[in-house]
C-alpha cells in the first residue's frame, strides 16, 4: 500500500493495517468494522476522517486508545498503531494508561452523557492532571479554573464547582475539551465533537478547537460526517467507506477534484446556498452490513460508474497525480470509464 | 426512675435535637447538605437515630436498674408501665426501660456492623462481577446463587454447632457473611449498565485505572441503590437477630437485645403487651428513621434529582 509522504516532519501517529473486528451477538459472524485502515498524523496538523454512519470512523478512533469493548470487539494481530515510535497495541495496561489522557486525549460525541453526573466539572477537569501529574488538590483546582478560562467559560471560579447538569450543551462540550487538554496532549482525537450541538454552538466549538490547537501545538484527528466541518478545519482528509480508506487528499485537492465516486457523492449531497434550488443529491442505498461487505470494490453496488472489474477485484489506493492524493478506485487507471449509467 | 436518669434522658434528647439543628443550620451553606435536609422526615430520622445512639452509649446513666436483675420475682412480674418502671417490667420482673436502653447497644451494634459488612461485601462482589464480566462474573454470580439457595437458618445452625453459642463478633460475622447476596446482585446490575456509559469510557480515555474507574466513576453513580439497600439491610439484620434470638441461637440470655426481648415477651403478649410492644416499637423506629435518612442521603448524592 502506498501512503503519501510529505517532506520533513516525522510522523506522530502512524496507523497501519488496522483491523478491528466484532464477533456478532450469536457468534455467527464477524463484523469487520475497521478493515485494513492506514493513515499518518503529523505534528500540529488536523486530519479529518469522513464517512457515513457505520463506516468505521468511531471504531478507528476507539481502537487508537484501545477503548474498543472487548469482547465482542478485538483488534487483529498485524495491526500497528505507532505513536512516537511505540506500538500502542503492544503496550502493557499501565504503559497504555500513561499515554491515555496524557499524550493522546479524546473528546466524545455526546457532551450530555460523557460527564460524570455526580462530580463537579472542576473535579473532572482536574482528574487527568491528578492521574498523570500527581497534582495536589489545591493545584488541581487552580489548574481546572485555568482550563475553564482557556476554553472560554465565563466565571470560571464559580463554574468550577458546578455539576454537569447545571451547564448547557455547549458549555459541557467546552468542559469536555478542557478535560481532554488538561495535560497538553500531543494528539487530540475529536469524535464528532459538534454533532450533538446546534449550529451556532458548533461553530464556536470548532473555532475554539482551532485556537487551542494553535496555542498548544497539538495534532487533531477530527472525526465527522460533516464535510462542511472538514472543509473549514482540516488540513488533510481521509474518506472512509465500509471499514476502508477510499480516498486521502489534502483538503483543497479533495474539494477541487474528488476522485472516488463515494467522495463525489458525499460532496454532491451537501446542500449549497449558492446553487439553484434542486432536489438534494443522495447516494442510493446504504452502507452494507459490516458482516457482509460486497466482494470487489465495496462501493460498487452503490456506484454510478461501476463495471465488471469493480465487482471482481478491489482496487488498491492509487496515486492520482496530485501529491498526497490517493483513491481506491479503478477510475484512476481508466478515467474514460467515468460514464454514469444512471 | 430516679431524678438522675430523667436528667440524663433529657440531656440525651436535647443533645440530639441540638445536633440536628446545628447540622441543619451549617448545612444551609452547602448545596449538598441543603438537598440532604430537604425533606422534613430526614431531620426527624437523623434526630431519632442520634438520640438512640446517645442512649446506647450512655446506657449506664440512663438506665435506672441493672437490666439483667430480677427485681422481685414474686411481686413485680409483668408490672405495667408506671413512674418507677417507665415501660413496665417483664415476666422475670426485669425493668423493661433498662433492658431497652441496654438492648440498644446490642441491637444497633449488630444492625450497623452486620449491615455494613453485608453491604460492603455485596458492593465489592457486585462491582467486580459487573465490571469484569466474563469468567469473573460467572464464578461470582454462581457463588451468589449457591448462597441464596442455602437456607440461612441452616448455615446459622451450623455456625452455632461449631462455635457453641455465638459471641457477639461471631454473630455479626455470620450475619454479615450471609446477608450480602441480594446487594451484590443489585450492584452488579447497576454496574453492568453504568460501565457502558460514555463518562466511564471517557474516564478510561483519560488514563484512569480500573480501581479509579470503579470506585470513582461507577460506584458513586450507584450510591442511591446501595444506600437504600444498606438502610433496609439494617432493618433486616435487626429482624434476623430477633428471629435468631427467638430460636435461642442469637444473643444469649440474660443479656438484652431488642430481638430476644420480643422473644421473651411473646408468651405473655395478651397479659403484658408492653413487654413486646416497646422493643418492637424501638425496632420500627430505627427502621423508619433509617429509611428517612437514606432518602436524604440519596437526594444529596444525586444532583440530577434537583428540582428546577
Amino acid at each position: 500500500m502506498t501512503t503519501p509522504t510529505p517532506p520533513s516532519p516525522p510522523v506522530l501517529l502512524r496507523v497501519r493495517n488496522l483491523k478491528t473486528y466484532f464477533v456478532t451477538e450469536h457468534g455467527t459472524g464477524t463484523a469487520r468494522a475497521v478493515d485494513d485502515v492506514s493513515f499518518d498524523l503529523y505534528p500540529g496538523e488536523t486530519l479529518g476522517i469522513v464517512g457515513e454512519s457505520g463506516c468505521g470512523k468511531t471504531v478507528t478512533s476507539l481502537s487508537i486508545l484501545r477503548l474498543v469493548p472487548e469482547p465482542p470487539g478485538h483488534v487483529l494481530p498485524g495491526s500497528l498503531i505507532e505513536f512516537e515510535g511505540r506500538n500502542l497495541l503492544a503496550l502493557s495496561a499501565p504503559e497504555l494508561r500513561a499515554v491515555r489522557g496524557n499524550q493522546i486525549a479524546m473528546i466524545f460525541q455526546e457532551p450530555m452523557t460523557s460527564l460524570n453526573p455526580v462530580f463537579t466539572v472542576g473535579d473532572q477537569i482536574a482528574e487527568a492532571a491528578i492521574i498523570h501529574q500527581h497534582l495536589s488538590r489545591g493545584a488541581a483546582r487552580a489548574r481546572a479554573i485555568a482550563m475553564l478560562r482557556l476554553v472560554g467559560i465565563p466565571d470560571p471560579d464559580e463554574r468550577v464547582d458546578h455539576y454537569p447538569h447545571q451547564l448547557s450543551g455547549g458549555m459541557r462540550q467546552r468542559v469536555m475539551i478542557a478535560m481532554a487538554l488538561v495535560c497538553h496532549p500531543k494528539v487530540l482525537i475529536a469524535d464528532e465533537p459538534t454533532t450533538a450541538l446546534d449550529v451556532t454552538i458548533q461553530a464556536q466549538i470548532l473555532e475554539l478547537l482551532d485556537r487551542l490547537q494553535h496555542e498548544l501545538g497539538m495534532a487533531v484527528l477530527l472525526i465527522t460526517h460533516d464535510l462542511g466541518v472538514v472543509a473549514g478545519h482540516a488540513d488533510r482528509v481521509v474518506v472512509m467507506y465500509a471499514g476502508r480508506v477510499v480516498e486521502t487528499a489534502p483538503t483543497d485537492a479533495l474539494f477541487a477534484r474528488p476522485t472516488h465516486p463515494y467522495t463525489e457523492g458525499l460532496l454532491a449531497a451537501v446542500p449549497r446556498i449558492d446553487a439553484p434550488r434542486a432536489r438534494l443529491h443522495a447516494i442510493p442505498g446504504q452502507v452494507p452490513a459490516a458482516t457482509a461487505w460486497p466482494p470487489g470494490c465495496r462501493f460498487h453496488p452503490r456506484c454510478p460508474y461501476a463495471w465488471e472489474k469493480c465487482a471482481a477485484q478491489e482496487p488498491p489506493l492509487l496515486e492520482t497525480g496530485t501529491p498526497g492524493h490517493t483513491a481506491r478506485c479503478w477510475l484512476v487507471t481508466e478515467p474514460e470509464r467515468k460514464v454514469s449509467k444512471r | 426512675m430516679t431524678l438522675g436518669t430523667w436528667l440524663a434522658l433529657l440531656v440525651a434528647l436535647v443533645v440530639a435535637a441540638e445536633a440536628v439543628r446545628v447540622l441543619r443550620r451549617r448545612g444551609l451553606r452547602s448545596e449538598r447538605w441543603r438537598r440532604f435536609f430537604r425533606q422534613r422526615t430526614t431531620s426527624w430520622g437523623l434526630g431519632i437515630l442520634t438520640f438512640l445512639v446517645i442512649v446506647a452509649l450512655a446506657a449506664p446513666l440512663i438506665a435506672p436498674f441493672d437490666p439483667n436483675k430480677q427485681l422481685d420475682i414474686i411481686h413485680l412480674t409483668n408490672h405495667p408501665p408506671s413512674w418507677t418502671f417507665l415501660l413496665g417490667t417483664d415476666v422475670l420482673s426485669r425493668d423493661l426501660w433498662s433492658r431497652v436502653v441496654y438492648g440498644a447497644r446490642v441491637s444497633l451494634g449488630i444492625g450497623a456492623l452486620g449491615a455494613l459488612m453485608a453491604v460492603s461485601l455485596g458492593t465489592l462482589v457486585g462491582a467486580l462481577a459487573g465490571y469484569y464480566q466474563r469468567w469473573v462474573d460467572a464464578v461470582l454470580m454462581r457463588g451468589v446463587d449457591v448462597g441464596l439457595a442455602l437456607p440461612r437458618i441452616f448455615i446459622l445452625l451450623m455456625a452455632v454447632a461449631l462455635w457453641d453459642g455465638l459471641p457477639f463478633p461471631a454473630l455479626v460475622i455470620v450475619i454479615g457473611l450471609t446477608s450480602w447476596f441480594g446487594t451484590s446482585r443489585l450492584v452488579r446490575a447497576e454496574v453492568l449498565s453504568l460501565r457502558q456509559r460514555d463518562f466511564v469510557v471517557a474516564a478510561r480515555a483519560l488514563g484512569a485505572d480500573d480501581g479509579r474507574v470503579i470506585f470513582r466513576h461507577v460506584l458513586p453513580n450507584a450510591a442511591a441503590p446501595i444506600i437504600v439497600s444498606a438502610a433496609l439491610g439494617v432493618g433486616n439484620v435487626l429482624l434476623l437477630e430477633a428471629s435468631l434470638s427467638f430460636l435461642g441461637i442469637g444473643i444469649k440470655p440474660p443479656e438484652a437485645s431488642w430481638g430476644n426481648m420480643i422473644a421473651d415477651g411473646a408468651p405473655s403478649i395478651y397479659t403484658a403487651p408492653w413487654s413486646t410492644l416497646f422493643p418492637g416499637l424501638a425496632i420500627s423506629l430505627v427502621v423508619m428513621s433509617l429509611n428517612a435518612v437514606a432518602d436524604g442521603v440519596r437526594d444529596a448524592l444525586d444532583p440530577r434529582e434537583e428540582p428546577a
